[in-house]
């Protein structure tokens, strides 16, 4: 009985969610070569992936990437939802809508805005180049890409963390503030003691999409890639690995592979702090 | 991959894995299309055109419209279709896939002579010869000729050739007072010279491209791929590959080479501009001048090809593309007698008066070709130069037959040469390190 109820969610949750999975894992055990053509090989492609330094170094970099950038997307995006929430913020309905707006241009069309904004020769960059008399560092270098990158990311997401924060902090009681002032506290004492404790769960959430969204790292690095396609490599990230995998080398086995273990790893960690940061709350 | 909630992000993450998996379905699919079924003749050809018939064809190649036009009205029972299956890399994605599936290819297909080998070793190209074409040798250049045929068969007729020319900005060589080079010597003294009158020019521009890098070392002698069957050698250790790296490590030393990306919005205002002073490349590059350069008209010239040795004449290919039937075509015979038409005799013809650049050696050779005045270059004849390049280029090239992955992974090899202190032969020597790995995993004998 029951099943004729769950029947039709069941379906397509299969057939959408696991399937998929299931079928990535079956296409993991498996070896497509041009000489030879397919067959199985067990457990062999997760032991190459383990052993893959294009693919740990592509992690590695999404790794410090996910460190660095995380910490400073959410502090700036929690300092403007404080800000905003503070009700001593003039023209507070432009400020939020200014801070958010970016967040509604697709990844794409930021890249490629900032790719030109990166130009030392026709962009920006080399505006001020010339008009101040100066040489300012290349922000597509190897050494700069992944913090120019990082830029484009941040500006992208400060908005929608921002209006995270921002809802959450708009459902605490007032009273808890009125009491707090009674009791003395200042208004760094409310932040700390009252706001930040608060909107913890948001905090985590926010991170936990950040984390992941690190991982996943691709449209941006995918996009300047034309710019400066020796700064960006083909495994720059671990997703735009398996992309050139599956598309320029036709390995899919092994980009489905890299795809699982790159699944696992990420879920793991997202689960580590989810446990972390639920648990006092 | 950044997306905006969990939902989207996971709904998106499933289409994407999705269509992954759909990709990787068809690859694993069964490719086993009979390979001894070669015995159609040239009289099949003629009694197929007769009964007429549907040509799929996938091409992204303008000119083929008005040859498909063209092949209606002259086989009235046959039904042409012309698909853009994408330009490149997306139509050989596509067309693999297709193949791999055992159904959706195409009667005829467009491909690129550096991607040829890979379609030609997977068995999914039909040999041609038996159908006539191993007699039409003596029609076309050499260079495209000798990237269509191995071992004795004849993978794809040649539709369009790229042989190189140099492409200099006559405004900038004049106000400064710099000679056209004729060596490669002398291209790096008039880089220096260019760069220092004005070091907002440079000689040209570079950030690391296969394609360009691999046809200098054609034309200085190098053959750094040889390929027979499954058995495959990479060798970047060749003279003529020495002679490549060691000059253009100077231009890279220098800073003589605008770290500009060809095809990129950059590139284009250099070329307009003058930044950019010369280009290197191939026969077909004119077209995209008029179209993207519109503002420099006039300005800029075509020349020969600088040379390794002074007085030398040697050439090389740079891009093109051939007409390919893969095995899993419906009607062969068909799509051969469409090939024909369209890289050989009329259609070739009607092809280059579109702007194409020709393979055969009958229009190569035409007074009309020859005696074009282009408007852009001043009115200069400039097909006298690229026919002479045509008939110049060293023979016995040969692309790998797994190119398409080996320049996708030139910058994270060579490319290193353009931004760190690596040199381009270290550079080249990982290359070949990356292709041979590659190249064995894929089940080829590599280097023995």
């Amino acid at each position: 009985m029951g099943w004729g109820f769950a029947g039709p969610f069941v379906a397509v949750f299969g057939l959408v969610l696991l399937a998929p999975i299931g079928y990535a894992l079956y296409l993991s055990l498996f070896k497509d070569r041009l000489i030879g053509g397919t067959s199985f090989v067990g457990l062999e492609n997760y032991g190459e992936a383990l052993a893959d330094t294009r693919f740990w170094e592509g992690l590695a970099r999404v790794g410090l990437f996910l460190l660095v950038q995380v910490p400073v997307m959410l502090g700036v995006a929690l300092l403007v939802a404080l800000a905003i929430d503070s009700g001593r913020l003039y023209g507070r309905t432009f400020f939020r809508v200014a801070v958010f707006l970016p967040y509604a241009v697709p990844a794409v069309v930021a890249s490629l805005i900032w790719g030109f904004m990166y130009g030392t020769r026709f962009g920006l960059v080399g505006n001020i180049n010339d008009a101040l008399g100066v040489t300012l560092p290349d922000p597509l270098s190897p050494s700069l890409v992944l913090a120019s990158i990082g830029n484009i990311v941040t500006w992208e997401f400060v908005g929608y963390n921002m209006l995270i924060f921002y809802s959450a902090l708009k459902v605490v009681p007032r009273s808890l503030y009125e009491a707090a002032a009674i009791d003395g506290a200042g208004e760094w004492r409310v932040i700390a003691s009252v706001k930040l404790p608060a909107i913890r769960s948001s905090l985590v959430i926010a991170t936990i999409f950040s984390i992941i969204g690190s991982f996943q790292l691709f449209n941006e690095p995918s996009i300047l890639q034309k710019l400066a396609p020796n700064a960006i490599t083909s495994d720059f990230t671990p997703n735009l690995y398996t992309y050139s995998l599956s598309f320029a080398g036709q390995q899919h086995n092994y980009a489905a592979t890299v795809a699982i273990v790159m699944g696992v790893i990420t879920a793991v960690i997202a689960y580590t702090v989810q446990l972390r940061g639920m648990r006092k709350g | 991959m950044r997306m905006r909630t969990p939902v989207t992000r996971r709904l998106l993450g499933a289409v994407a894995v999705v269509s992954a998996l759909a990709l990787g379905a068809t690859a694993c699919g069964s490719g086993g299309t009979d390979d001894g079924s070669a015995s159609a003749g040239p009289k099949d050809v003629a009694a197929a055109l007769e009964k007429g018939g549907k040509v799929t064809v996938w091409a992204w190649e303008p000119t083929l419209k008005k040859v498909a036009e063209d092949f209606e009205k002259k086989y009235p029972k046959v039904d042409v279709e012309l698909v853009n299956a994408g330009t490149g890399d997306k139509q050989y994605t596509a067309l693999q896939n297709a193949i791999a599936a055992g159904s959706g290819a195409p009667d005829v297909a467009q491909i690129e002579y550096y991607a040829l080998g890979q379609f030609a070793i997977g068995k999914s190209v039909e040999n041609l010869a038996p159908y006539g074409a191993d007699k039409l040798a003596s029609g076309f250049t050499p260079g495209p000729w000798n990237a269509v045929h191995r071992d004795g068969a004849v993978d794809a007729l040649p539709m369009d050739s790229g042989p190189m020319a140099l492409f200099y900005n006559k405004k900038v060589f004049d106000q400064h007072g710099i000679a056209v080079p004729t060596t490669w010597d002398e291209y790096v003294e008039a880089a220096r010279a260019l760069h220092k009158a004005d070091p907002k020019l440079f000689i040209t521009n570079d950030t690391g491209d296969a394609g360009f890098a691999t046809s200098l070392i054609w034309q200085a002698g190098g053959r750094p791929y040889k390929s027979k069957g499954t058995d495959v050698t990479v060798d970047f250790g060749d003279q003529g590959t020495r002679t490549y790296a060691g000059t253009w490590q100077k231009l890279l030393d220098e800073k003589l080479v605008a770290p500009i990306s060809s095809w990129s919005d950059s590139w284009y205002k250099g070329l307009a501009d003058g930044t950019v002073a010369t280009l290197a490349i191939g026969a077909w590059m004119p077209a995209s001048f008029v179209s993207g350069v519109a503002a420099a008209s006039g300005d800029w010239r075509v020349a020969p090809l600088p040379q390794w040795t002074k007085g030398g004449t040697a050439s090389a290919e740079n891009g093109g593309s051939s007409l390919a039937v893969p095995k899993a075509a419906k009607n062969k015979e068909l799509a051969y007698a469409f090939t024909e038409f369209a890289t050989t005799g009329a259609g070739a013809s009607t092809r280059v008066a579109a702007g194409a650049f020709p393979a055969t050696r009958a229009d190569l050779e035409s007074p009309a070709f020859l005696d074009a005045d282009f408007p852009y270059f001043g009115g200069q004849q400039a097909n006298r130069i690229f026919a002479d390049s045509a008939r110049n280029v060293g023979a016995d090239w040969s692309y790998l037959p797994f190119q398409v992955y080996a320049n996708s992974v030139f910058n994270d090899t060579v490319g290193k040469a353009y931004v760190s202190s690596t040199t381009l032969t270290a550079g080249l020597n990982a290359w070949q390190e990356t292709s041979v790995k590659y190249g064995k995993d894929q089940g080829f004998t590599v280097n023995k």
